[in-house]
């Protein structure tokens, strides 16, 4: 019989989590509650004496000193509402899977698979609210529908005696398990059905290839050999679905597409992935001949640089954002759990060093009406800044860099892109670590967590626009702990030299992760019955395409075998020899006995028919606007600061932690109250080395308005000027692009497809043209091309967005600087050129402008600057340093005033500048290549000679008052007021 | 003269264990080991052979029961191949006169283990260490007072120290009234939020960032040789870690140093 233990606090205790809710429920909906408490309950599925269960209930559950227990029967006493909010059956309930271990040991036998225990939490409320008040609540803030089940009930209508009840969330299983045949000898209309009706995501020339395999002579015999008809199964029409969505093969990235420019002029280019993306880095290869730093680029989870003569750097950036739409929290924690694997699953596994995370959302707070399905930006926000700090704070990972981006658009998806940075010794027992194989009788083994539903369908749901028919099932919950247990293993392993390959189950599951490493070997033959499922009723071409989170593939040499499981149950890591590597050419399937996929590797992995796309770039037609400068400008820096894309992020990166490992040198904050806005991340991953690891990046949608050539320019540039801004070094320095687009396929969903393919061109283009004059490799990259929102005739498309990050490396940690002014007295310079660039401003976007000018990078200007700046970190010469981007010089130059505690005096009639006549602009234009410097006296002439020949003037000093001055372009004062009021501009408006 | 022994507990969600190992290092151990905790109950690597027991921060099985209690029952309950439980045979290590220390996690997972205070003679748990007042995990660095009258080992010529704190669960309740003015009277207070000029114990938040009753941060049993405390000692090593190292002079060697120096003098001389 299954029974219920509550777990309450101890009456004149402090409810932390009751609190924070009341305080949420205030300041989202507005709803005043006088209390609320919070109980835990824990649900048992297990056959226990009342001895064991109250052994339970004392020993694992409750806490002694903090709290109290009951047993089948009721704690909540004295409220108006409860709520018990529970996950629905099947979703992944960690605190369950801990407790059910904890239980098992308490009572001393290994519980069987079936015996469970469902963590689930009551909240219970007083105040008087009104039902639909209550519900409001539960929906919008408690609950997600998607993933959880509540209950309500209001204190008259609650069983003091019994509660609740028990009811337990098991799943139940349908029973019959089976393969289906499905016959492609249809119609193209029917296959295009098909491809609709079991979420293929395929399109028809796609489907055409399928059926054509399928019709082949040879492909018919050697079906039969295998007991299979010409009819496909669903094993395989999953399988190929997978291989081929746009998520793992790139389809946008790799078609032939048709650029027509303004001049009508035709280009034809071939991938955009080879033509801008891989030519870019081999070309920079090639120049730096013997220097070159890439190890391993574009070929595995991650991209590999060198770093010292002992370690290589390892980094990948994902995108989780269809997920993190539909559950913020589960989405955005599955997305840095994920990359986490990536990262760790590179060459022989690398150890996993830092974390970073961007986010683009709609502004929290939005007000109008809501669009069917789409979470309020508020409750994205939370829930993916939550996600995030479980998944990084549980995994032991320092978050170290990162930023938010708020537009309206992002409504329509959010953009949750997550990174990992790893560090792996060059050689592993001998062998170079970036190497890893598959041979013929290799064993395939799985580690990790079990296989369940969750996360079928994930690569080809986000391979489609967010629509009402959206799979709940894509949406996962990811297990930190399980995945570090598992971590702390494959480090073991790894040393002991257990296995040959390693590679993460993502996207497409174990179809994908066997399916690309059994490419090495030339097949596989994989046995689905053998997978360890979370419950039973799955069906084979479920377990093939389950997204279920932490999980890597190995590839075990047989003398091995017996070493890998048997150190992996020490560590309490479930690992299972699912069948073997072969050379047969196929990727061969069964279910026991029974063969369920039998496909020709070539055609799985090359069968995939190139896209043929048309691109037509018509530049949009923006004017500059025209408004008088504002009278009052020190109201107008205030709203500056004030802004959502510029103001204190610190909200979120407290509950990050950023300095796990030991290593931290340049922490997100820093200043006199530990609350500026650092540029860039410096860490030391080798505790008794002084090299630094530097992390950047730079990432500007708003210039897609006008131009994505030079959105990409601007991102590129943002990203090494804020790595330069650190002290980060020129040699080394590598670059991941994340792009995330809006459909760039024209159909009668989409009808500006060519010009959102064009777009994507031209960023295409700048990056290639930015990284070669840099000489910044990419070294990996992702793309996510399907971010909009369709319910109806309703449309959002997210602007155009590139996340550009870098690595790389400082030679001398203690050479490196924050952003904030260190002395009065200290002299302020400003270095490159401000010029009338406006356009896509946050300046203009104030006054509800896009405006034409915008900003445009000089590369080779730049470099040389970067140089030169460089030079003078390395002398000691620099005793802060900050870019100016969003907001440009104004923000830039109070950010350094206040997070020093420290007033200043400038003068905008010294900046360099170009065809600029006006205050507000000066202060406000977002060109590139810009930085403020603080100088010692002392340093001047030194500095100032180390700058020779650069755009760099000296344009006032650092005071003792707490006063930031201003003097305009006529000489007199345009800004005076106390850098504490800016600093509170700046900070209020995410201080929740 | 003695080989000093050190060794890092690790595994099921703890993290900090890098770190830990180098402070030890640092502070003068001869032999360091990060050591998985299936290693100990496998019987691979015996508690025995070691002197100084360092129980790192992390996230102990996520924290999934509130911080450090599924990892208490796993000690008390899991069996080793020596017949004893992994929590009898550090009671041997504390009675042998061998040192403990927990910090954050590890901290966490020694006052639900009922080894410090331990005030009552018999090993139960006296206080405990849960959700700071705030509802939230934060990344910030505090002014720790230190109590110079404390039997405490590790901070034996210490009367202050800035370290960072990372939790969500580090308010310190003692179980009643009693053990507060126990812990007092004996002085086993050993570490308090405290104000910038470390003048005073401090309950406001940030300074104070959890709650904690009487701004505790940190306690040690009465023998002093078992001491733990939420913010991280391992986490300020180097001057760089500092958050303000870019503008006021501090010293090459990090604060945190000091109180795992302390521990390897102490076993030299004691053990």
């Amino acid at each position: 019989m299954p029974h219920r233990i509550e777990i309450g606090l101890k009456k004149g205790l402090r409810d932390a989590l009751g609190e924070k809710t009341k305080q949420r429920v205030q300041e989202e909906l507005g709803l005043t509650l006088q209390d609320v408490r919070t109980v835990d309950v824990y649900t048992l599925d297990i056959d226990l004496s009342s001895s064991e269960l109250e052994l339970l209930a004392q020993g694992p559950f409750c806490d002694p000193v903090a709290q109290n227990y009951s047993i089948d029967r009721p704690l909540a006493d004295d409220f108006d509402w409860l709520i018990e909010v529970g996950l629905r059956p099947g979703v992944t309930d960690n605190v369950g899977r801990t407790a059910r271990e904890a239980a098992g040991l308490c009572i001393g036998r290994v519980l069987r698979q079936g015996e469970k225990i469902y963590a689930s939490r009551q909240y219970l409320f007083k105040g008087g609210l009104a039902r639909t008040d209550v519900e409001q609540v539960v929906v919008r803030i408690l609950a997600n529908t998607l993933i959880q089940r509540y209950t309500i009930v209001p204190a008259e209508e609650f069983d003091r005696q019994r509660g609740l009840g028990v009811s337990v969330p098991r799943v139940t299983g349908e029973g019959h398990v089976g393969v289906e045949e499905i016959n492609l000898d249809i119609s193209d209309q029917e296959l295009m059905g098909l491809s609709r009706q079991r979420l293929l995501a395929l399109n028809l020339d796609e489907m055409q290839a399928l059926q054509g395999y399928f019709k082949g002579r040879d492909v018919i015999t050697k079906r039969e050999i295998r007991g299979l008809s010409s009819a496909v199964t669903d094993v395989e029409l999953e399988s190929i679905a997978q291989t081929w969505s746009e998520h793992c093969k790139h389809k946008i990235f790799n078609a032939i597409i048709e650029y027509t420019d303004p001049g009508g002029k035709r280009q034809v280019i071939e991938s955009l992935f080879d033509t801008y993306i891989k030519a870019s880095t081999e070309e920079i290869r090639t120049k730096l001949g013997q220097r070159d730093w890439c190890v391993s680029v574009f070929k595995d989870n991650a991209g590999v640089i060198a770093w010292d003569e002992n370690y290589n750097l390892v980094f990948k950036v994902e995108t989780h954002n269809s997920p993190s739409a539909l559950d913020p929290y589960g989405g955005a924690l599955t997305g840095i759990v994920g990359v986490n694997r990536d990262t760790l699953g590179t060459g022989k596994a690398a150890k996993l060093i830092y974390n970073t995370d961007i986010f683009c959302f709609a502004p929290p707070f939005y007000a109008k009406e809501l669009p069917p399905r789409i979470l309020h930006p508020r409750r994205i926000f939370e829930g993916v800044r939550e996600g995030v700090e479980h998944g990084g704070n549980k995994s032991g990972i320092p978050t170290v860099n990162g930023s938010i981006v708020f537009d309206e658009r992002f409504l329509g998806k959010p953009l949750v892109y997550c990174g990992t940075g790893g560090i792996i010794p060059r050689k592993i027992l001998g062998e170079p670590s970036e190497e890893k194989t598959t041979r013929p009788g290799d064993r395939i083994v799985m580690t990790g967590g079990r296989i369940g539903k969750d996360g079928i369908h994930g690569a080809t749901f986000s391979s489609e626009e967010l629509h009402e028919g959206s799979p709940v099932t894509a949406v996962q919950i990811g297990d930190p702990i399980t995945q570090k247990r598992m971590s702390d293993f494959i480090l073991a392993a790894r040393s002991r030299g257990l296995y040959r390959c390693i590679t993460d189950n993502g996207a497409g599951g174990l179809s994908s992760s066997v399916g690309e490493t059994a490419e090495f070997s030339n097949g596989c033959e994989l046995d689905l019955q053998k997978a360890p499922l979370k419950y039973s009723g799955l069906q084979p071409w479920e377990i093939l395409v389950s997204e279920a989170q932490e999980r890597m593939t190995f590839a075990v040499p047989p003398d091995k075998i017996d070493a890998f499981l048997q150190l992996a149950a020490q560590m309490a890591v479930e690992a299972t020899d699912l069948g073997v590597y072969t050379d047969s050419g196929y990727f061969h399937v069964r279910y026991g006995d029974r063969t369920v996929a039998y496909l020709d590797m070539d055609f799985l992995h090359a069968g995939l028919p190139p896209m043929r796309l048309k691109a037509t770039w018509t530049p949009p037609d923006f004017v500059e606007p025209d408004f008088a400068v504002p009278e009052d400008l020190n109201s107008i820096l205030n709203q500056m600061l004030a802004r959502l894309n510029i103001c204190s992020k610190e909200y979120v990166v407290r509950q990050y932690d950023h300095e796990v490992q030991g290593g931290s040198v340049i922490k997100p904050l820093c200043g006199l109250h530990d609350d500026g806005p650092s540029d860039a991340a410096v860490i030391r991953p080798v505790l008794d080395s002084m090299q630094g690891v530097v992390v950047s990046h730079g990432i500007c949608p708003r210039y897609s308005d006008i131009d994505t050539y030079h959105m990409m320019a601007c991102a590129i540039d943002e990203a090494l000027r804020n790595y330069i801004c650190v002290g980060g070094s020129l040699e080394g320095v590598a670059g991941l692009d994340n792009f995330c687009w809006c459909d760039p396929v024209a159909s009668e969903k989409t009808p500006d497809g060519e010009y959102k393919l064009a777009q994507l061109v031209r960023a295409n283009m700048a990056l290639f043209d930015y990284t070669t004059a840099y000489m910044i490799p990419c070294i990996s990259g992702k793309d996510s091309m399907k971010n909009d929102y369709m319910i109806g005739d309703h449309k959002i498309s997210i602007p155009p967005t590139v996340l550009f990050s870098l690595i790389g490396r400082i030679d001398d940690v203690r050479k490196s600087q924050t952003m904030d002014a260190k002395a009065a007295g200290d002299l302020v310079y400003v270095l490159g050129i401000t010029r009338n660039e406006l356009g896509g401003s946050e300046y203009f976007a104030l006054h509800d402008f896009i405006g034409a000018a915008v900003p445009k990078v000089d590369a080779a200007q730049a470099l040389t600057l970067y140089q030169s700046l460089h030079e003078a970190f390395q002398k000691g010469l620099v005793r802060s340093c900050h870019d100016c981007s969003d907001g440009g010089l104004g923000v830039s130059l109070a950010e350094t005033a206040f997070s020093g505690g420290l007033g200043m005096e400038v003068d905008l009639g010294s900046v360099p500048a170009e065809g600029l006549s006006r205050d507000d602009y000066l202060l406000f234009s977002e060109s590139q290549s810009r930085f403020v410097i603080t100088v010692s006296p002392q340093k001047k002439g030194a500095f100032e000679d180390c700058l020779q020949g650069r755009a760099c003037a000296q344009i006032g000093t650092v005071s003792d008052t707490s006063q930031f001055i201003v003097r305009g372009l006529h000489g007199s004062t345009i800004i005076n007021t106390d850098i504490y009021e800016l600093k509170e501009s700046w900070q209020r408006t995410l201080r929740f | 003269m003695q080989k000093v022994k050190a060794l890092v507990v690790t595994g099921n969600g703890t993290n900090c264990e890098m770190e830990m190992a180098h402070a030890c290092r640092l502070g003068g151990a001869d032999v360091v080991d990060i050591v998985h905790i299936y290693q100990l109950l496998s019987g691979e690597k015996k508690l025995d052979d070691y002197h100084f027991l360092n129980l790192p921060g992390g996230f102990l099985d996520g924290d999934d029961l509130g911080s450090a209690k599924a990892n208490a029952i796993r000690l008390r309950y899991a069996g080793t191949p020596q017949g004893e439980s992994l929590f009898e045979q550090i009671c041997r290590f504390v009675h042998k006169g061998k040192l403990i220390l927990g910090i954050c996690n590890g901290f966490q997972l020694l006052v639900k283990l009922g080894l410090i205070p331990a005030l009552a003679g018999s090993i139960t748990q006296e206080a405990t260490l849960t959700f700071n007042d705030s509802g939230r995990f934060e990344d910030r660095w505090v002014y720790l007072k230190l109590n110079t009258n404390s039997p405490c080992v590790f901070t034996c010529d210490l009367q202050k120290l800035y370290l960072p704190v990372r939790h969500g669960e580090g308010k310190f309740i003692p179980a009643d009234e009693q053990v507060l003015q126990t812990l007092q009277r004996h002085n086993l207070i050993v570490a308090q939020y405290s104000d910038p000029k470390y003048k005073r114990p401090v309950m406001d938040y940030p300074l104070n960032p959890n709650g904690s009753m009487e701004a505790i941060a940190g306690i040690c049993d009465q023998t002093g040789r078992v001491f733990g405390m939420m913010p991280h000692a391992e986490a300020f090593l180097h001057f760089t870690n500092h958050p303000r190292w870019t503008r006021e002079n501090i010293p090459a060697e990090g604060q945190g140093v000091a109180l795992f120096r302390n521990a390897v003098e102490y076993i030299r001389k004691n053990l």
